[in-house]
């Protein structure tokens, strides 16, 4: 544990890179705030730890990519996962050509539909929280989950994902086109329905 | 160059009257008439009557007090949205009075990016920022990306100066709200726990309003419920600005809007900067609020960098997102 390197910083945890009964393993340590009260810092490390490792678990049982947990420790907020030797999807879509661009988007819309049909909502859908490896588009970070069967829920899931996409590959904002592609594809209720919550998603923002 | 900005999206009338320093702004008038409905939020058409009412005033106030003459000005800025309609035409009428008048230029310039470029216009080593904007209508987290000012996170619903009017409205507190509650927040003691609604980056405060609301109506106290509001929308705002900081991988952070004059808020995102090592900036109260020297720095940037705008074209847009703006002032 000492001697653990730190991959990644996000907002709410440490990504460190561990080992675990002799596996190369990665842990997600959620950090305490100082800026808010214990209560809510509290509050919040426990639910999203606990909803976190129970997303995943049950996401992979649907068919999704996801990191294999190993061990979830909800006093300190520590998940320890298999790291996962792949790519992050924020950093190579840019540079791939419109037909690899394409493949991708779909795989990932395929993906959104394969965890929304069993209620899912990841709740943080961004290119950074998508890992690309052996062709398969992995899904980490379900920190902001929950189980939630309401279209609203997934329209607003989808619509993460949709700003994200204007606003870090904004040059090939028809990714997301190619994301409900696949999305339609795989979703067992009738996909036009999201597709509608997310427009009226959009207008219900400010000045759209 | 020296430039006066009108500023008139909402409840405010400001003008400013700034000189370009070579890349930095020296804001050397910045007077305001701020609108309070005798009850309620603000009536678009009554908040226009009372700019129109203050305007010809406020600019002879402000020049006076640059202590230049209306010969020295050589560009007008306005902001020509997002905003109530009846007000930005009331600002916009104004300032296209004023350049056909003195014969100078006209820009019409966006309220947000305004927010964004006085910081980094009026505060040493703020280059390239996160900006968390809030105000009462607007609840945005920018940054720069991909050439434009890019929202990385705002508001589903509605914005956090809303969220708290709304909430001192029901209870009886008079508009704005914020100060109020921010009084009776550092009273309180007991928590009660709000919905924390962040999606992604996004942020939503409707369910806590109404959360609080009932808390109100049960009879409980009002300073713990304005600290309970105060520390779950702050702790929310904070976490999705240190989102957007992670995701865009900057290290700046910059208050801007009337809720940045908040303490409170102030402590808890400087809190999260330093925890991340990342420099936090805020402006001035009279330049986090509205204000006409945003309004006016903005025009010299979009003007020096080559953009020039007709009174004949110098249409408002009430809807004038954050990420319309082309920003070819910065590489």
């Amino acid at each position: 544990m000492t001697e653990d390197t730190i991959l990644y910083q996000g907002a709410e945890a440490k990504i460190c890179r561990s080992e675990y009964l002799g596996l190369d393993v990665v842990q997600k340590r959620r950090i305490s705030k100082s800026y808010r009260i214990k209560n809510i810092d509290d509050r919040l490390i426990l639910y999203r730890t606990k909803e976190e490792a129970k997303l995943i678990a049950e996401a992979r049982n649907h068919g999704v990519s996801v990191p294999t947990i190993y061990d979830v420790d909800l006093e300190k907020g520590i998940i320890t996962m298999d790291y996962l030797k792949g790519k992050r999807v924020k950093d190579i879509l840019n540079d791939l050509s419109e037909e690899e661009r394409a493949d991708i988007c779909k795989k990932i819309g395929e993906n959104i539909a394969k965890f929304h049909n069993n209620n899912i909502i990841h709740g943080d859908i961004t290119t950074s929280n998508m890992i690309l490896m052996d062709d398969k588009i992995h899904f980490i970070d379900f920190g902001l989950g929950e189980k939630n069967s309401e279209l609203e829920a997934k329209g607003v899931d989808l619509h993460v994902l949709m700003e994200a996409i204007d606003s870090t590959h904004s040059k090939y904002s028809n990714c997301f086109k190619y994301v409900l592609d696949g999305y339609k594809k795989e979703l067992k209720e009738d996909a036009n329905l999201v597709i509608r919550k997310i427009e009226e998603i959009i207008k219900r923002g400010r000045y759209r | 160059m020296i430039c006066l900005g009108i500023e008139g999206t909402a409840h405010s009338i400001g003008v400013g009257i700034i000189r370009d320093m070579g890349g930095k702004c020296e804001v050397i008038s910045n007077v305001i008439k701020i609108y309070h409905p005798e009850k309620g939020g603000i009536h678009p058409r009554e908040a226009a009557n009372h700019h129109a009412n203050h305007i010809a005033d406020l600019i002879r106030e402000s020049v006076e007090k640059a202590q230049i003459d209306f010969t020295n000005i050589d560009l007008i800025s306005f902001s020509n949205g997002p905003g109530l309609g009846p007000c930005l035409r009331t600002a916009a009428t104004a300032a296209r009075a004023l350049s056909l008048s003195l014969k100078k230029p006209i820009m019409g310039v966006n309220h947000c990016v305004a927010h964004l470029e006085i910081g980094r216009g009026t505060l040493r080593d703020c280059m390239d920022p996160v900006l968390l904007y809030t105000s009462g209508a607007n609840t945005q987290v920018i940054a720069f990306a991909e050439g434009r000012y890019r929202v990385f996170g705002e508001t589903l619903d509605i914005g956090i100066g809303n969220c708290l009017d709304k909430f001192g409205r029901s209870v009886g507190l008079e508009f704005p709200s914020g100060p109020k509650i921010e009084k009776l927040a550092s009273l309180g003691k007991e928590y009660f726990e709000l919905p924390y609604s962040i999606k992604g980056m996004d942020i939503a405060f409707s369910g806590l309003l109404t959360a609080a609301e009932n808390f109100y109506s049960n009879g409980e106290k009002l300073e713990d419920i304005c600290y309970s509001i105060q520390e779950t929308t702050f702790a929310a705002l904070t976490e999705v600005t240190e989102r957007a900081i992670a995701h865009t991988e900057k290290d700046e952070v910059l208050l801007g809007g009337g809720v940045a004059a908040n303490k409170r808020l102030r402590d808890m995102v400087q809190t999260m900067a330093k925890e991340r090592g990342a420099s936090f900036f805020v402006p001035s109260k009279d330049l986090c609020i509205d204000n006409g020297a945003m309004i006016a720095w903005l025009g010299v940037l979009m003007y020096n960098s080559g953009i020039r705008m007709k009174v004949e074209n110098s249409f408002i847009d009430q809807r004038f997102r954050t990420d319309m703006v082309d920003v070819s002032w910065r590489d």
